[in-house]
């Protein structure tokens, strides 16, 4: 089984930023992937895939919000998934969550709330930004379960609590790669 | 998409450059800052205004700009450079050589955002040895230009980037913690050539070359021909 790895940028010049340094992680502890544009992802695809990770893009990129249907089925396959960044605002809006504005760059310091992909409860992690929307998941707390913010308000990880959804607004491939390889080896 | 690199005249500002030629981009200018201050946060200082030479095999025009190179102060500067190119050849993004420093990668994206434009950090948290690899196995030509760094000397100065390079620069990456890319300052490059970018080879002289400095830290001017 394989990890399919979901490219949202418009641009092929932002693979090398956004989803190359994925698959290097994937290399690193030697786990099989396929990487697939987010507009060609076939049943099969989803079929043949054990995780799913949906990468970032830049800040100016948003096209995927005006193509969220397409990614229905990617969250219908209750395939475990990693919604990086723009992969988690994807996430979060099909879940019933709504975006919100809100421009972050650069490191901060978070602290986790509750445990999440290794890291734990009270663990304080610095985090690399790069985002100019997050997710208000107000509407459905009884779904997810928030496991970090900054500033109070603003949703930096989160987990489905029965499926296993996970999405993260800041970016494990700068400053916490273990969030990825423990999402690949849970 | 039509672009500006930010350009120091080094390895990784010329391969982020290949790479995005490579992927389609018309490149429309380069940027280069010309830092007055040795130890600036942001720039390159080494063999700088030789980047003339480097723009006129490229056939790109070239916008330079001089800094004082203090900390924060040189953001304003490279913002109004980016800004020039921006108005000048109606670039819609920029392309950085920006390996693993947050510090460089975050200001350069707010500037790209306060200005509207795209930004393009190709080489972003690449392996240095595989990025190494990359370079030789794509052709450019490179010399280092400066050295700042215990075990280097000035007999590395004017040494090609290539595959003994690269096994000297693994065993002091081992021994001395020095980044295999210099992304800690350690030393600094200039392209003599590449493929697909420049139209001629720049020639140069090592013994016209100013060199000056002491110990572990080195500089050459390049002279070229």
């Amino acid at each position: 089984m394989t990890i399919l790895i979901i490219n949202i940028c418009k641009h092929e010049l932002h693979y090398y930023e956004f989803v190359k340094p994925i698959e290097k992680i994937l290399e690193g502890i030697e786990i099989k992937y396929s990487t697939k544009d987010y507009d060609k992802i076939s049943k099969n695809d989803l079929e043949k895939s054990s995780r799913i990770i949906i990468c970032g893009t830049s800040l100016k990129d948003n096209n995927f919000l005006e193509e969220l249907p397409l990614f229905d089925n990617i969250l219908k396959s209750n395939k475990p998934i990693l919604g990086i960044c723009g992969g988690m605002e994807i996430l979060g809006t099909l879940l019933g969550g709504s975006i919100k504005e809100r421009k972050e760059i650069g490191t901060t310091e978070i602290t986790f709330q509750k445990d999440f992909l290794g890291v734990n409860k009270s663990e304080e992690k610095q985090v690399y930004h790069l985002h100019n929307f997050y997710v208000d998941f107000s509407d459905i707390k009884d779904e997810v379960e928030i496991s970090a913010y900054s500033y109070n308000i603003i949703p930096q990880a989160f987990k489905h609590k029965t499926k296993k959804i996970y999405g993260t607004l800041f970016h494990p491939e700068v400053k916490n790669k273990e969030i990825i390889i423990n999402f690949c080896k849970e | 998409m039509k672009l500006g690199i930010l350009w120091s005249g080094g390895k990784d500002s010329c391969y982020a450059a290949y790479l995005a030629k490579k992927e389609g981009n018309k490149i429309s200018c380069l940027i280069t800052l010309q830092s007055i201050n040795e130890d600036s946060f942001m720039f390159h200082t080494p063999s700088i205004s030789k980047v003339k030479a480097q723009a006129s095999s490229m056939s790109i025009p070239l916008i330079i700009k001089k800094t004082n190179g203090v900390k924060e102060f040189e953001l304003k500067d490279l913002e109004f450079a980016i800004k020039a190119a921006k108005d000048k050849y109606k670039i819609e993004g920029i392309v950085t050589g920006a390996l693993a420093s947050t510090y460089q990668a975050s200001r350069i994206q707010k500037i790209c955002d306060k200005l509207d434009l795209e930004c393009f950090n190709p080489l972003w948290q690449k392996n240095q040895i595989e990025h190494l690899k990359d370079i030789i196995k794509s052709g450019i030509q490179v010399i280092v230009t400066g050295v700042f760094a215990e075990p280097f000397n000035s007999e590395w100065l004017g040494r090609q980037i290539d595959n003994d390079f690269l096994n000297e620069i693994k065993d002091m990456f081992k021994h001395y913690s020095i980044n295999p890319v210099g992304e800690g300052g350690e030393y600094e490059t200039y392209v003599l050539n590449a493929p697909g970018l420049f139209k001629k080879q720049i020639k140069f002289d090592i013994k016209k070359s100013k060199i000056k400095g002491e110990k572990n830290s080195w500089r050459m001017e390049v002279e070229v021909e």
